[in-house]
């Protein structure tokens, strides 16, 4: 394994994992809420909204920026640097 | 409604099943390979992916299960939504590319490129065959009872139906047709659950917080918090870990990645496909408080007490008869899809995994691969049929779960060990699918469900209704575990090729492989 695709693999692997790991944060951090506060998640901001919707409609916007992130950072950087391997460059 | 035969519905049925045999006919001139079958020729953009992965991925349980426990409990529905979702990003991050990068039919060659092909693809084709029927199981018993509601036919006879027309579209068209036959039925269900969500909403003036507050004042605020859904902290925690992690490693899903030209078409149709699924999901939720609202919590419950029928419901309380048969049929349509795919999924697993590379030796032979392909997906059609027939009145929603845990278990740890690190080994890999599979089909066995409900015993040995918390980490530490006990410097030698393949795309030019 040359050290170019060592530094790759090493570059991707940092991104994946902290995406996920921020994912995970994200997600479970509402699970607990849900298995240890109920109270504040039933609690009504506004009529009709609860801090439990709002913070459920978040974490699907969370889980859409995350993936933005992800994508802006494969398209800009990851694709530049596999099509400069694949040519040899 | 009633147990009626309702004309427009079995209409709309028909119509479906017209047009979607005519997609089969017209894809089964073109299946002339294995290659073929199952991977459609790789000419699928990612846009078209995106929604054939949508499409497999809105099942019965998102559409009708979903706005069931939404209309019925409120908030606590938006739990399985968004664990439903939160497992896309992972398969964004983690999985999607490298899979499309490494694999050629199955997530099993992933886990098998650096392995000894045997040990690997038998035990990965049993967790890929654990969890196909337990997804199985859960979209039959949805369909039978969805039939045998509105068409007024017993249950048998429409478990019966749904498991020969399935059959059919598999046989005759492989996976381009499966592949056309998502694309159909996600923009139906799509379209479907956007009008329906649009004459809900008209009703208060557009305004989802005026739904919610009117539900509110009828079933009072704690339709808006969680419920009893999930009364123990740990079970919360289960359920969460299994339908985050569950997603990566559902093998009809992983599979689709093989559809399209590269790995760059795979990120965005994994892209396309969580919009489709986000915005599918925030729509039930406004379904199932409709439902809750406009026809009544009673009037659900007194139809099926599950609450699967509520979306069904308030299609009729909102838009008539015609409204109805519409739903109907995009719900039919939904499970008869994914049942498809589904089954496809199990029959690569059979024929491709066990039958060439364990009777044949890894010999493979194309033309005699797809008629094994053929034989288990009739196989697999009978054995389906079978089990929804035994599995009756089971709850939908709760059977995908289980799948999920399976999947999440028996697969997920296999396949991003086999691609991010360097010292897997082949005993590990067979040791983590195998003890990821049984240990949490033994923790359902011994599950509350099981145990209390099916069985009528006082109390089960295992507290949680799902495994995801045991059995996951499981799979896990007994990946670690055996890996580091024994070695293998062949596969750990190897793992240069994949993880330059896995980011490349192709092989490097100095490896003689």
């Amino acid at each position: 394994m040359s050290e170019q695709i060592r530094r790759l693999a090493a570059a991707r692997w940092r991104v994946a994992a902290s995406l996920t790991a921020a994912m995970m944060v994200l997600y479970f951090g509402f699970i607990l809420l849900i298995a240890y506060d109920k109270a504040l998640l039933t609690r009504v901001v506004v009529p009709g909204l609860s801090v439990g919707i709002l913070l459920g409609a978040l974490v699907i916007v969370a889980a859409w920026v995350l993936m933005l992130i992800y994508v802006r950072w494969a398209n800009r950087h990851h694709d530049d640097a596999v099509t400069a391997i694949r040519e040899g460059r | 409604m009633n147990t009626e035969p309702n004309v427009v519905a079995i209409a709309g049925f028909f119509i479906f099943i017209a047009l979607s045999l005519g997609i089969t006919y017209w894809a089964a001139k073109r299946t002339r390979s294995a290659e073929h079958f199952y991977t459609a020729g790789r000419s699928i953009s990612g846009f078209q992916n995106g929604l054939a992965l949508a499409g497999d991925y809105m099942s019965a349980a998102s559409f009708l299960g979903i706005a069931g426990l939404v209309a019925l409990s409120g908030f606590d529905g938006l739990i399985y939504s968004i664990g439903f979702l939160v497992g896309w990003p992972v398969v964004l991050f983690l999985i999607a590319e490298p899979l499309r990068n490494l694999g050629k039919y199955t997530f099993t060659d992933v886990v098998a490129y650096r392995l000894r092909q045997r040990p690997v693809r038998i035990a990965s084709a049993i967790g890929s065959l654990a969890v196909v029927a337990f997804y199985l199981i859960a979209q039959m018993v949805g369909a039978g009872n969805l039939i045998r509601l509105l068409f007024g036919l017993s249950y048998e006879v429409a478990v019966v139906i749904v498991g020969l027309v399935m059959l059919a579209y598999v046989l005759f068209g492989g996976m381009i047709a499966t592949t056309w036959v998502q694309i159909v039925k996600a923009v139906l269900l799509m379209t479907g659950a956007a009008a329906l969500a649009l004459m809900v909403l008209a009703q208060f003036s557009f305004n989802p917080l005026r739904l919610f507050a009117t539900a509110a004042e009828s079933y009072g605020n704690g339709v808006l918090g969680p419920g009893r859904l999930v009364s123990d902290p740990l079970d919360a925690i289960s359920l969460g870990i299994a339908l985050m992690f569950g997603t990566a490693g559902l093998p009809h899903i992983l599979m689709r990645f093989y559809t399209v030209p590269d790995a760059k078409t795979a990120r965005v149709s994994v892209n396309w496909a969580t919009g489709f699924i986000g915005a599918f999901y925030l729509l039930t939720f406004v379904l199932g408080f409709g439902a809750m609202v406009l026809v009544g919590q009673d009037a659900i419950r007194a139809i099926d007490a599950g609450g699967n029928m509520a979306a069904p419901l308030l299609a009729e309380a909102v838009g008539g008869q015609m409204f109805l048969g519409f739903i109907t049929a995009v719900a039919f349509a939904t499970i008869l899809a994914v049942v498809a795919g589904l089954t496809l999924a199990g029959a690569a697993a059979l024929s491709h995994d066990l039958w060439v590379n364990v009777v044949r030796g890894g010999k493979t032979n194309p033309t005699e691969e797809l008629r094994v392909a053929r034989v288990a997906t009739i196989v697999l059609a009978l054995f389906s049929i079978l089990l929804g027939l035994a599995f009756k009145g089971q709850n939908v929603a709760y059977m995908v779960g289980l799948a999920f845990a399976i999947a999440a278990s028996a697969n997920f740890p296999a396949l991003v060990l086999s691609v991010f690190w360097r010292k897997f080994t082949t005993r590990a890999a067979a040791a983590s699918m195998v003890a990821g599979t049984v240990s949490s089909l033994v923790l359902i066995y011994f599950s509350p469900t099981i145990q209390v409900n099916l069985l009528g015993n006082a109390s089960a040995p295992f507290p949680l209704s799902n495994p995801g918390l045991i059995s996951m980490p499981l799979g896990f530490l007994v990946a670690f575990v055996v890996a580091l006990a024994s070695p293998e410097p062949e596969a750990e030698r190897r793992y240069g090729e994949v993880a330059h393949r896995a980011l490349i795309g192709e092989p490097p030019a100095t490896t003689q492989a």
